[in-house]
């Protein structure tokens, strides 16, 4: 067993090199900016970027909408599915991974080609019709994992019995599921939630695509034509994405059930 | 006749709109010419040689990086599963994968960018230190050899995401019964571990290689449009109709569903399979 364990350091010190590696060469690499000394320049170039606060404020709405759209999609059907129409599940859950399979950025060109100008449903004949269209994309890339996490938040609690708990007390189903069912899932939403949003404000294609000005295709932008504000943007990026998974940790750890996120 | 399909009608609707449908007019185009009339030819023309070389990249990217993604996700895995370390390593390990593993994109461009770029850290610490100079040994970032170390950065990770619970799975009864019956280290994996492990194995490879093969902003940022990949071929006919073929573009992005599709089919088989194992 001595052995196992010198190998397993081994393998355990090698990867964390590699994965440390690259955030040590960025975060260094944005401090670089002005000459022979390490300064904050970068950041503060990218900081007061107008087009750094348009495009993140943008894609921050849409990671919100995004969310409130889904959960609004989700809970329900996830619910009606657990309570009514459990022959369907199959049917159902296939639906929700098949984000995972379609690639986006062929979901994204179907799109561009229904819903254009000359379509029976115009959506990317106007600015706000093409938010919408991305948003529901959005919503549509995030569908395996707000399913997955809803489903598995459904499956610790009493579906069955706290139905008809509220029915037998005269409550009808907006009630029962904003005030019975969400809450009880609230952390596997929240989770859900987290992980949308991590996913949406760095999106690249499916926004590229539809040409809205959201803040992965300008990271893109900035990329093409600066030298050290692209790692400045990595580093804010990484420390997003470090604190939603952080907040999934923090929510799942107020709950009974481990590991709703995955 | 019940009525109670009634309460998933609008995800019906929303995942008839915007997912299936989409999709469906992506397939029913690939077989349609301008007029829109039956034709395999959209299909036929796939088969050129800059296509062919496109999907045959983006097939060995793939290839690579969910091999080693699979190879060190495993190592990893093992090492703090199985392999004896202290048991606080666990839980910073497993949130850092999914901290990782959802760190793609355009960010993890510009990360690797900084540090295996020609002025990159690694490449000038190797340089100025060891005299090794990267990209005169024909190291280049931009590369099959760049973008496979490059997805590696996500693909290691959520390998490690789905072979945890797997790993768990494997309990220190069959290594003891093993031993009584006089197996060694090596006959106890081959006979043992491995045909156990090997169905979720796969799975894992199976879903790594789909997560690489449609990954298309990581790759744009890292080289622009100079990598001539599937994903980018297609972004950029989608922008610009680079194959001045409206169909031919249909028949691309159809080629690259029915690759994920295949991978994804083989994931769902061998998942089936190898949840037969956890109990």
């Amino acid at each position: 067993m001595k052995t196992n364990r010198i190998w397993s350091w081994l393998f355990v010190a090698l990867a964390v090199l590699y994965f440390v590696l690259p955030l040590i060469g960025t975060l260094e690499f944005s401090m670089k900016m002005r000459r022979g000394t390490y300064s904050f320049d970068a950041y503060a170039a990218v900081l007061s970027d107008p087009r750094f606060q348009q495009t993140f404020t943008f894609s921050v709405l849409m990671a919100l909408a995004t969310i409130v759209v889904g959960v609004l999609l989700v809970v329900p059907t996830a619910y009606w599915v657990r309570l009514k129409l459990p022959q369907w599940r199959p049917f159902v859950e296939f639906i929700t991974l098949l984000p995972l399979v379609i690639p986006p950025i062929v979901i994204v060109f179907g799109y561009i080609r229904l819903y254009n100008t000359s379509s029976w449903l115009p959506l990317t004949g106007s600015a706000m019709g093409t938010n919408i269209l991305l948003m529901f994309g959005y919503v549509v890339l995030a569908l395996p994992f707000m399913y997955r996490a809803v489903d598995t938040g459904l499956r610790a609690i009493d579906v069955r019995t706290m139905t008809e708990a509220a029915q037998s007390l005269g409550a009808g189903w907006v009630t029962i599921l904003a005030r019975i069912i969400l809450p009880n899932v609230a952390v596997a939403v929240l989770s859900g939630a987290f992980l949308t949003f991590a996913i949406v404000i760095g999106e690249f294609v499916m926004a590229a695509l539809l040409s809205r000005p959201a803040f992965g295709p300008y990271m893109q932008l900035l990329g093409a034509n600066r030298a050290y504000e692209p790692a400045a943007l990595a580093v804010i990026a990484f420390g997003i994405t470090w604190l939603c998974m952080g907040l999934i940790q923090l929510v799942s750890r107020f709950s009974r059930i481990p590991n709703a996120g995955h | 006749m019940s009525l109670a399909w009634l309460g998933i009608l609008p995800f019906l609707l929303f995942s008839l709109l915007f997912l299936i449908l989409p999709t469906m007019k992506i397939v029913v185009g690939s077989f349609q010419d301008s007029t829109g009339a039956f034709t395999l030819s959209n299909i036929v023309n796939l088969f050129q040689p800059s296509i062919l070389a496109a999907y045959w990249i983006s097939i060995r990217i793939s290839l690579a990086s969910a091999f080693l993604g699979c190879l060190i996700g495993f190592l990893v895995t093992w090492a703090f599963v199985l392999g004896g370390l202290p048991g606080w390593i666990r839980s910073p390990l497993l949130t850092f994968s999914g901290v990782a593993s959802n760190f793609a994109g355009v960010p993890l461009a510009f990360a690797f960018l900084a540090t295996f770029g020609r002025v990159g850290l690694v490449t000038l610490i190797l340089r100025d230190w060891f005299g090794i100079n990267i990209y005169a040994l024909g190291f280049n970032l931009l590369s099959f050899g760049g973008l496979t170390l490059t997805y590696l950065f996500f693909q290691v990770p959520l390998a490690i995401l789905i072979m945890t619970p797997a790993l768990d799975g494997m309990r220190r009864e069959w290594r003891e019964a093993a031993a009584i019956l006089g197996a060694s280290g090596v006959q106890y994996w081959r006979m043992v571990a491995f045909p156990i492990l090997w169905p979720s194995l796969l799975g894992t490879f199976a879903l790594l290689f789909a997560n690489s093969f449609g990954a298309v902003a990581t790759a744009y940022a890292l080289t622009g449009s100079s990598l001539s990949i599937v994903p980018i071929l297609l972004f950029a006919q989608i922008r610009g109709d680079v194959l001045q073929d409206p169909h031919l573009g249909y028949a691309l992005a159809f080629g690259m569903i029915v690759v994920t599709g295949i991978a994804n089919g083989i994931y769902i088989w061998l998942r089936a399979r190898s949840e037969r194992w956890i109990k």
